[in-house]
């Protein structure tokens, strides 16, 4: 499981470069596009008070299914997903991966994890709790440990996520799960009929 | 004709033939019939060779003969390129190896591994470890694009209804399923603590049958770990190795901790290494003492000896601390198509014989 050489073979290459005046942080792609972590942590503290505005939302928006339905799905996805990425995008540092699991993990978005993982920490975590791709990064998984821990249905976090469907980034979440639940409910109302 | 008492783990209608399924057992391994026996196992981590040379993994295969029941064929540790997993599993199951492959998500997605996970079945590999992998940080090339297609989890899950159902991840049937023994990893020494027997749980919910823990320099915090993974019952259908390492030196003991990503060493350790005359010959007795304290927790099932670049002293370490209980493991394990390649290389090295395409035709027609 580990190298033990006493410098590593990064640290050599890193030195062996040509000096420059532009000299970007040595940090990953991912955490350039980030801008801070306050408004994630944010959120993680406020999982619970989040988790009751996140059922209120997708009870409004099951109750505009019809509206959306004459509307076209397919007409209002633009304008659904430009407010849908910029409130996840502020609140969560929302990747847009079209399948949000959030309510599973503590309101503490997976894809901000450098290896995107969706079913718990890798054993890679820092002893401070941070990880290990990114040292300044807070553990995406540590804290949604904690966010799940405030949450009514936080137990969700031990469900075993399936792997990203990659065809369905840059979608909106929020109306593929009001159509499913639409489906889901008329289906129920033929059961009952 | 062999006279002998018949042995576990050996086809009583001869030795060179493969054994026969067990009932309740999901490959042909021997590293699967030792544990479910309840032996104490002892599996080793290959250091890969930086070579295209079959003979050095032969070479580094065979200071393991006879003192374990299965060899980690790491994918690409650290993030650091070396020999394919799959290759080394290919070369070590030809000559009768029992090896583990290892397949991080970090490099390859689902469409190669499942590709991976077929290839290594037939060449007879019985036994699986799926990770997650290292971030390519933390390796010989920075630059290459992390792919993280599935993680651990999603892994274990699509490897099992390959197993179990018969079917790629997409739905698409296998005609022959891929036997194999479903493994993860654990670190119990990370955070968060709370979590990390739940994510055992997960680990076993998603397919995982035993898992091999990051090393263990900490006893009291495994001991801990174990004691809330056995509350929640998770040995009953899991078995746990713990992974144990010598440490060369308090240096190298350092660099570890500081570099190698999810490794615990407590000061105490480097203490005493660092109180030490001949550090790399305490480092060896600090093994030891941890191997003997470790194989006393309830619900540990085995070792995985993790030795990088000391693989000469595994033999020495695992005959010191008794852990085989005078037990010898088996090192060759015969294969189904044995038999079939057996008669093929007759043919090629044997027979004197040069085929032309003109005499093969007339043959045929014949």
């Amino acid at each position: 499981m580990a190298d033990t050489g006493h410098v590593t073979q990064a640290a050599l290459l890193k030195k062996a470069q040509p000096k420059t005046d532009y000299k970007p942080a040595d940090v990953s792609p991912q955490r350039r596009v980030q801008s801070r972590y306050t408004m994630r942590l944010w959120s993680v503290r406020h999982a619970r008070g989040l988790e009751w505005l996140y059922a209120r939302l997708a009870s409004t928006f099951l109750m505009l299914h019809p509206v959306w339905k004459a509307l076209g799905y397919g007409r209002v996805e633009r304008p659904v997903k430009f407010v849908e990425r910029q409130i996840k995008g502020l609140m969560f540092d929302c990747r847009m991966c079209g399948q949000c699991v959030l309510s599973s993990t503590g309101m503490s978005c997976p894809m901000n994890c450098p290896k995107q993982l969706r079913n718990g920490p890798c054993g890679g975590v820092r002893a401070n709790g941070n990880c290990e791709v990114e040292p300044d990064m807070p553990c995406v998984w540590v804290k949604a440990w904690e966010g799940s821990r405030r949450m009514r249905e936080g137990d969700a976090i031990l469900t075993v996520q399936k792997p990203v469907d990659q065809s369905l980034r840059e979608t909106s979440a929020w109306l593929r799960v009001t159509a499913q639940a639409a489906a889901e409910q008329e289906r129920e109302k033929e059961e009952a009929a | 004709m062999i006279t002998r008492p018949p042995q576990p783990d050996e086809n009583p209608a001869g030795l060179e033939l493969p054994l026969e399924p067990q009932p309740g057992h999901s490959s042909l391994g021997r590293l699967e019939r030792i544990l479910r026996r309840g032996e104490f196992a002892v599996t080793a981590e290959l250091n890969p060779p930086d070579s295209a040379n079959p003979e050095e993994v032969y070479e580094r295969a065979s200071v393991f003969d006879g003192w374990v029941d299965g060899i980690n064929a790491v994918d690409a540790s650290g993030a650091n390129c070396h020999m394919s997993s799959v290759g080394i599993c290919a070369l070590l199951t030809r000559i009768g190896y029992a090896p583990i492959l290892q397949i991080a998500c970090r490099d390859r997605n689902r469409i190669a591994i499942q590709g991976d996970v077929l290839g290594a079945s037939a060449m007879g590999v019985a036994n699986i470890l799926c990770l997650t992998g290292d971030g390519v940080q933390a390796g010989d090339q920075p630059g290459a694009k992390p792919v993280f297609d599935l993680d651990c989890m999603s892994l274990l899950e699509t490897i099992r209804t390959m197993r179990d159902e018969a079917k790629f991840l997409s739905g698409r049937k296998l005609t022959t399923p891929p036997a194999v023994f479903l493994g993860a990893a654990i670190n119990p020494f990370a955070p968060p603590l709370d979590f990390r027997p739940h994510r055992l749980a997960k680990k076993i919910a998603a397919g995982a049958q035993f898992v091999q823990s990051q090393y263990c320099y900490d006893v009291p915090m495994l001991r801990e770990y174990m004691k809330r993974v056995r509350d929640m019952g998770l040995t009953e259908n899991c078995f746990v190795l713990c992974g144990v390492g010598p440490l060369a030196s308090a240096r190298t003991a350092k660099w570890m901790r500081s570099n190698v990503p999810g490794v615990h060493i407590p000061d105490a350790v480097i203490a005493r290494l660092e109180g030490a005359e001949k550090q790399k010959e305490e480092g060896k007795r600090l093994c030891i003492d941890i191997i003997n304290e470790v194989k006393e927790i309830e619900g540990v099932s085995g070792i995985h000896m993790m030795a990088y670049r000391q693989e000469e002293l595994v033999a020495e370490i695992v005959h010191d601390s008794g852990v085989l209980k005078g037990r010898r493991p088996w090192q060759k394990e015969p294969k189904h198509d044995d038999a079939l390649i057996a008669e093929r290389l007759e043919h090629i090295l044997g027979d004197d014989t040069t085929e032309r395409q003109q005499q093969m035709v007339k043959d045929a027609a014949n």
